[in-house]
Parts: structure tokens; C-alpha cells; sequence
């Protein structure tokens, strides 16, 4: 298969291991930003293969993982609306907010349907014009476009019964509090390539400047994440910072321009709680004032009582990056895939899940 | 009005007309009247007819063969009902007699139930009851009892089938998951992931075209060509339906108190299912089969019934997938790919939505 068998090559892998062994003089930190890397390493097994100088930890970048838990609430308010027809990824069905979660909801009842893309949310709200059919926008750049693309689309259809609930967020904010913490020990960064396929990385260029750190856009094959890391490696070998891409086939320092003009269009920048994080500037997306009629947040406005995390979950850590998955007291015992306690123990990018269906024996 | 005084009700307005000038199943094909017995003698015994059937008694009269029986059952909800390489009515034939050759069985006998939607258009159960009927000749197995029921509009999915087989087990096999030991080997018959991906693919919501088609098979043959050749050497035989390799060597882990040791690269997975996985992420281990089976062998014979997979046509790209180990009795640990090594645990995810 082309695009994947050549970045699966084992003979590639190991002549690649070899050279980030010879590149790593010294013990070295490096944070894969996207849950989607985190998939790879673990479902290859790729990380334990690494040098024992190297230490990776596991990134914020699992949208499911950081949506908040006040949204995941406002979801659940939404979705047991009389009539009301709400759409989602699956990922997000069982991630547990205060008190439910949207499978449970379906189960009682509730029209909760999974769809692969927020345009078939809107192709829904065309074949039931009579019912309010809601999306759950999750996601971070990359899927941004489609969303906004759905609000373009559901207003050159005419529709009023179409809303989106964005949860959408921004990965440089979440790179920037990270490395503005004074317990961080990350010391380079693998950004998340198809993030920048949408954005380019411009954006990574001052914050590469300002903390003096190596940030290398990487893609999600084996073959890519060791050129990544191989470019991480020497940078902080030599002691240099600044952005590299790696994932040339499919990044361009621009960008996707067409995708980032529909967002701009539709979407402004807003301050957004992240699940463990806390409130991150400037770091999410909502929809602009001229499109607030297809905003699901204003047209269902939340009256529920204020959310709870459950007390055991140290998400919050496990994704700044603090605390690996295993070293959690809950994971694995009151926290499984079937039990979540929390967001990363549920999505197919959460750390936790990673960890926990691919690592259980070793 | 007490119920003597009730007046006796007919079947409503029956219809005079053939079934065949009906267009769809109404709720009196399943009230035990006329309709009933019309949709009987004018559908289904046509199709499935034998003796035993042909009583139209209230179950089917057998004359039971010398040894051990094994009996199995198994029902079929699959959405849509027609997918390339099949259907309902041929994967509930399969489905059944997989599960009794899994046993060491050959199978003999099936019941079939219907449990059909009100509005079923009577075309489409006639292609179901064709498909069923030419599985099921195929094989060779009878079908020798039934029954039809009819429920509201939106309470059922156009057709839902139940099969029950009875087949009868080869004097001295004894295949059970618990006989998986230390040293075995474990072969796969054919390449994965055929049949999910390729009933996923039909959904609208993908949207994605593929030449894809179900592996949709009766095993029985395969089984019996491996019990020809050495049947004390074959300990288990599984074939990995809903939840793909994974969950069914998982299962077979715990039951014998074993582990598995599998070479990600041995395992052939169908043309276009792999992409189609790539492209939705799914892992092929872990989607449905429904004509490759898993054999798991004493090492000494391995060869030989690796080449008697080999010979058969349904098996002509079985491969040694693995073997079995003590090492860490519960888990499948697989080898990838690049050489690293990981955990297949049990699907905790959600299942891909009514694939049988």
C-alpha cells in the first residue's frame, strides 16, 4: 500500500534506531504532541525499541481527551432534548462526563447517532428537516475545516435546524503552557503533522525562538516518527532550536490556505478550558458572531449543575505530560476502557487507552 | 364480553389472491392462519423440501446417527441484508455450520426461524429463502424445521433469522479451546477481515467504493480435510467471527490458560481490507470473519496440515500465524511489523454495528 508500506519497513526502522543511538549523546526529553503519534508507537511497539537516553512522553493531542468536562456536560443536556437528533464521533459516546455519559443516554433513548464527518451531520438535518439535529464539534486543526465547511454548507442549504457544538481547539496554546510550566522537563517537540498540513508552521516559529527548544512536524508512520525524532535528537545534540519538517509530503511551511480561509471565515479564536489543564488562552474556537445562529452553545443554552471530575482521575497530568499512564493509581483497576474514569482512558488517542490495550503484559 | 361470547375472529380480510401477487409481508403471514400456511407451503417448503419438512409436523423426527451429537445455534441481524460475497440468508447457513465443524462436527440438520418486518417486500424474502435454500444444498444440510413469525413496522430490520444445527462428531476428535497447550501451533486458514470491512463499506455514511466481498463460507470442508490428515493433532478450531483473531484467540488464552506469540507479518489480511482499515483506522485483527478458521495444532503435524489447508481452495493462503506459549499464559502478544512487539487484548471498543 503505498504512502504506508514504505515508512513500515523494518530493516528501515532499525537502521534508523541505530542513528538516533549514535545522535543521542545524552539523556534527552521529547513530547509527541498528537495522540495519533502515541498510537503508533504503542500499536507498533516502536517506543521501546528507542535508546534508553531517550525519554518520550505522550502530549495533549487527543481532542476527546481535552474536551472539557463542562462541554461534555452541555453535550449530554443537548442530546436528552425531546426530539432532538444529536450526532458526534464515536470516540466521544463514552467519554463520562459529571454524571452520564452519551451512550448511556442513547440507551435510554436518546437519538444519539455517530457519524464520520460533521458534513453528514448536516446531510441528516436535510432528511429530517422537522428536528433540531446537533453536531459535536471535537477535534483540533486538522478536522476544524470540515466543521466549518458544515455551517458554510448548512447555510447555502437554507438550514435553520442544523447547530454545532464546538469543542475545537488549538494546538500552539497548548504547546506554549506547557513549556511555560516551571515543573516542565520536555525539552523538544515532535508538532502534529496533519495539524500542519492545515495550519503550516509559522506558528511554531516564535515559540521555538522564545523557549529555545527543537520542534520538529512529524507525521504518524513508524518511519516518520524516527525521522522526527532523529531530528530532534541532533538539534538538542548541537544545541540548536528552531523548526524542521519532516513530513514534507504532506506539510508546507503555508499551509492549507482554502482550509484556513473557511475557518476563518466561520470561526473565531476563544479562551477555552482543556480537560486537566485548566482555562488556556486563545486556544480554542468558536463560531463568529454572524454565524452564532448555527451555534449550538447559544441555541441550547446550559443550565446544569457545575461539573465534577471523578477524584481519582489524574488526566490532567498524564497529558501536560507529568505522570505516564501506568504510574496513575486508578489505571487499570477502577479505571479500564469498559470503566473510564477519565477522557484519556476512552479515546483510541488517549494515552491511557494506548497504554492500557497495548502494553497490559510488558 | 367474556371470551365465549367473543365472536371468532378470522384472519381479517384475506387476501384470495396467490402469494406470489402479494408485494409484502403482512402481520397475518405470521398470525397462524391462512396466510401462514400459504407463505409455508408456497415460499418456504418449495425450497427447503425433504421428508422430514415435508410432515409439516410440529418439530422434525430424526433418526439419530451412531456417536456424539454436537448442536449449535446462532442468530443473524445483519444490516444491510445483500453485501458482496452474500447475505442473510447464505452467512445464517454458514454461520451454523461453522460453529458445528468448529466442533468437529459434520453437520446434518438446521432449523430455521424467520422473524420478518411487517412491509418486507415478499421479493426480498424470496431471495432470502433462495440464498438460504442454495447454502444449505451446498453444503449438503437439510433444512428439516422452522417457524415464521411477523412483527410491527420498525420493530424488526426487514429480516431476522435464527439457525439451530445438529451435526454429528467424527468417533475419537475432541476439540475444545481448553486443548491448547504450550508448543502448539496455530494456523489461519485464509486472509482476514474480508467480511466486515466489506459489509462496513456499504454504509452511506462512508461513502467509500470497494471490489471488497464478504468471505461468507461453509468451513466444514476445510475441517474435514484437516481431520483426515491428523486428527489427533488438530487441539482447537475456532472461526474468529465478531471481534476478529484478536478476541478469539483471547478467548481460547484464557480458556486453556495459555498465551500466544503472533508474527503480525504472517498474518495475510484480504486485498482492500487493509486499506479500507488504514483509511478508518480500524485494526484488521479485530473485524469480522465469516470463512477462515483457526486451527491450533500440535507442532509435529503442523506442516502436513498446513499443506491440507493449503490444498483446499478456500484455504489455498493459510499460513502459520503464530504459535502458543507459557510464557505469559492470558495475553496475545504480537510481533509487529517493524520488529517491536505489543499486546492484542480483547475488543473493548464498540463493536462495528450489525455485521452478523
Amino acid at each position: 500500500m503505498r504512502y504506508v508500506d514504505e515508512y513500515r519497513q523494518g530493516e528501515q526502522v532499525q537502521s534508523w534506531l541505530d542513528a538516533i543511538a549514535a545522535a543521542s549523546t545524552r539523556p534527552m526529553t521529547l513530547m509527541e504532541v498528537c495522540g495519533g503519534q502515541t498510537h503508533t508507537f504503542l500499536r507498533f511497539g516502536l517506543d521501546a525499541l528507542l535508546p534508553e537516553a531517550l525519554t518520550l512522553v505522550h502530549g495533549p493531542g487527543c481532542p476527546v481527551c481535552v474536551t472539557p468536562i463542562e462541554l461534555i456536560d452541555h453535550a449530554l443536556a443537548i442530546a436528552a432534548q425531546p426530539g432532538l437528533l444529536f450526532t458526534s464521533f464515536g470516540d466521544m459516546l463514552r467519554v463520562p462526563g459529571t454524571r452520564d455519559d452519551l451512550r448511556s443516554l442513547k440507551a435510554r433513548g436518546a437519538d444519539v447517532r455517530i457519524v464520520y464527518s460533521p458534513l453528514d451531520a448536516v446531510r441528516l438535518a436535510q432528511q429530517h428537516p422537522d428536528r433540531q439535529v446537533v453536531f459535536f464539534g471535537v477535534g483540533f486543526e486538522t478536522t476544524a475545516p470540515a466543521h466549518a465547511l458544515a455551517v458554510l454548507q448548512a447555510q447555502q442549504a437554507g438550514l435553520t435546524n442544523f447547530a454545532l457544538l464546538s469543542a475545537l481547539v488549538l494546538v500552539p496554546p497548548a504547546i506554549a503552557t506547557i513549556l511555560a510550566d516551571p515543573a516542565n522537563r520536555v525539552e523538544a517537540f515532535l508538532a502534529a503533522g496533519h495539524v500542519c498540513a492545515v495550519m503550516g508552521y509559522g506558528q511554531y516559529e516564535p515559540l521555538a525562538a522564545r523557549y529555545r527548544v527543537p520542534i520538529v512536524v512529524t507525521g504518524f508512520e513508524p518511519l516518520d516518527l524516527l525521522q522526527g525524532i532523529h531530528c530532534a535528537v541532533r538539534a538538542l545534540a548541537a544545541g540548536r532550536s528552531g523548526v524542521e519538517n519532516q513530513y514534507r509530503r504532506a506539510v508546507q511551511r503555508e499551509g492549507n490556505p482554502a482550509a484556513q480561509q473557511a475557518l476563518g471565515r466561520v470561526f473565531e479564536v476563544c479562551d477555552r478550558p482543556w480537560r486537566g489543564l485548566g482555562v488556556l488562552p486563545a486556544s480554542g474556537l468558536r463560531l463568529r458572531e454572524a454565524w452564532r445562529a448555527y451555534d449550538a452553545a447559544e441555541r441550547f443554552p446550559l443550565s446544569a449543575p457545575a461539573p465534577r471530575e471523578h477524584p481519582e482521575c489524574l488526566a490532567g497530568e498524564v497529558l501536560r505530560g507529568l505522570r505516564k499512564p501506568p504510574a496513575c493509581p486508578a489505571f487499570g483497576a477502577a479505571c479500564t476502557p469498559e470503566h473510564p474514569l477519565g477522557a484519556p482512558m476512552v479515546s483510541s488517542e488517549g494515552a491511557c487507552a494506548a497504554y492500557y490495550r497495548y502494553r497490559s503484559a510488558t | 364480553m367474556s371470551d365465549a361470547t367473543r365472536p371468532v375472529l378470522s384472519d381479517g380480510p384475506v387476501c384470495p389472491l396467490p402469494l406470489a401477487d402479494q408485494d409484502t409481508v403482512l402481520l397475518a403471514h405470521g398470525g397462524g392462519g391462512r396466510l401462514t400456511q400459504r407463505l409455508i407451503e408456497e415460499l418456504l417448503l418449495p425450497a427447503f423440501d425433504n421428508p422430514a419438512l415435508r410432515r409439516l409436523h410440529d418439530g422434525a423426527v430424526l433418526e439419530a446417527p451412531p456417536g456424539r451429537l454436537a448442536f449449535s445455534t446462532d442468530s443473524f441481524v445483519v444490516s444491510p441484508l445483500f453485501f458482496p460475497g452474500g447475505d442473510i440468508g447464505s452467512l445464517a447457513v454458514h454461520g451454523t455450520v461453522n460453529d458445528l465443524a468448529m466442533c468437529g462436527a459434520t453437520p446434518l440438520w438446521l432449523s430455521v426461524s424467520l422473524i420478518l418486518e411487517e412491509g418486507l417486500p415478499l421479493a426480498t424474502l424470496r431471495r432470502v429463502v433462495a440464498s438460504l435454500q442454495r447454502a444449505a444444498q451446498a453444503v449438503p444440510v437439510s433444512i428439516v424445521t422452522g417457524d415464521t413469525k411477523v412483527v410491527g413496522r420498525g420493530q424488526a430490520d426487514g429480516v431476522y433469522l435464527n439457525t439451530a444445527g445438529i451435526g454429528v462428531v467424527r468417533p475419537g476428535v475432541d476439540l475444545a479451546p481448553q486443548h491448547a497447550r504450550a508448543g502448539d501451533v496455530v494456523l489461519l486458514s485464509g486472509p482476514i477481515a474480508a467480511h466486515g470491512m466489506a459489509v462496513m463499506s456499504l454504509r452511506e455514511s462512508l461513502g467509500f467504493e470497494t471490489a471488497l466481498r464478504s468471505d461468507s463460507a461453509a468451513l466444514h470442508g476445510l475441517v474435514a480435510r484437516l481431520l483426515d490428515t491428523a486428527p489427533q493433532a488438530v487441539h482447537v478450531l475456532r472461526d474468529p467471527t465478531r471481534g476478529g483473531v484478536a478476541s478469539a484467540l483471547n478467548e481460547i488464552a484464557t480458556a486453556a490458560t495459555v498465551g500466544f506469540c503472533l508474527d503480525e507479518r504472517a498474518i495475510p489480511v484480504a486485498d482492500g481490507a487493509r486499506e479500507a482499515c488504514e483509511l478508518l483506522g480500524l485494526d484488521p485483527l479485530y473485524v469480522a470473519n465469516e470463512g477462515v478458521l483457526l486451527a491450533i495444532v500440535a507442532a509435529e503435524a503442523a506442516d502436513a496440515l498446513l499443506a491440507a489447508l493449503r490444498a483446499e481452495p478456500l484455504g489455498h493462503a493459510a499460513a502459520v500465524i503464530g504459535t502458543v506459549t507459557a510464557v505469559h499464559p492470558g495475553r496475545v502478544v504480537l510481533r509487529t511489523t517493524i520488529g517491536g512487539t505489543r499486546v492484542v487484548d480483547m475488543l473493548s471498543g464498540e463493536q462495528l454495528p450489525r455485521i452478523c
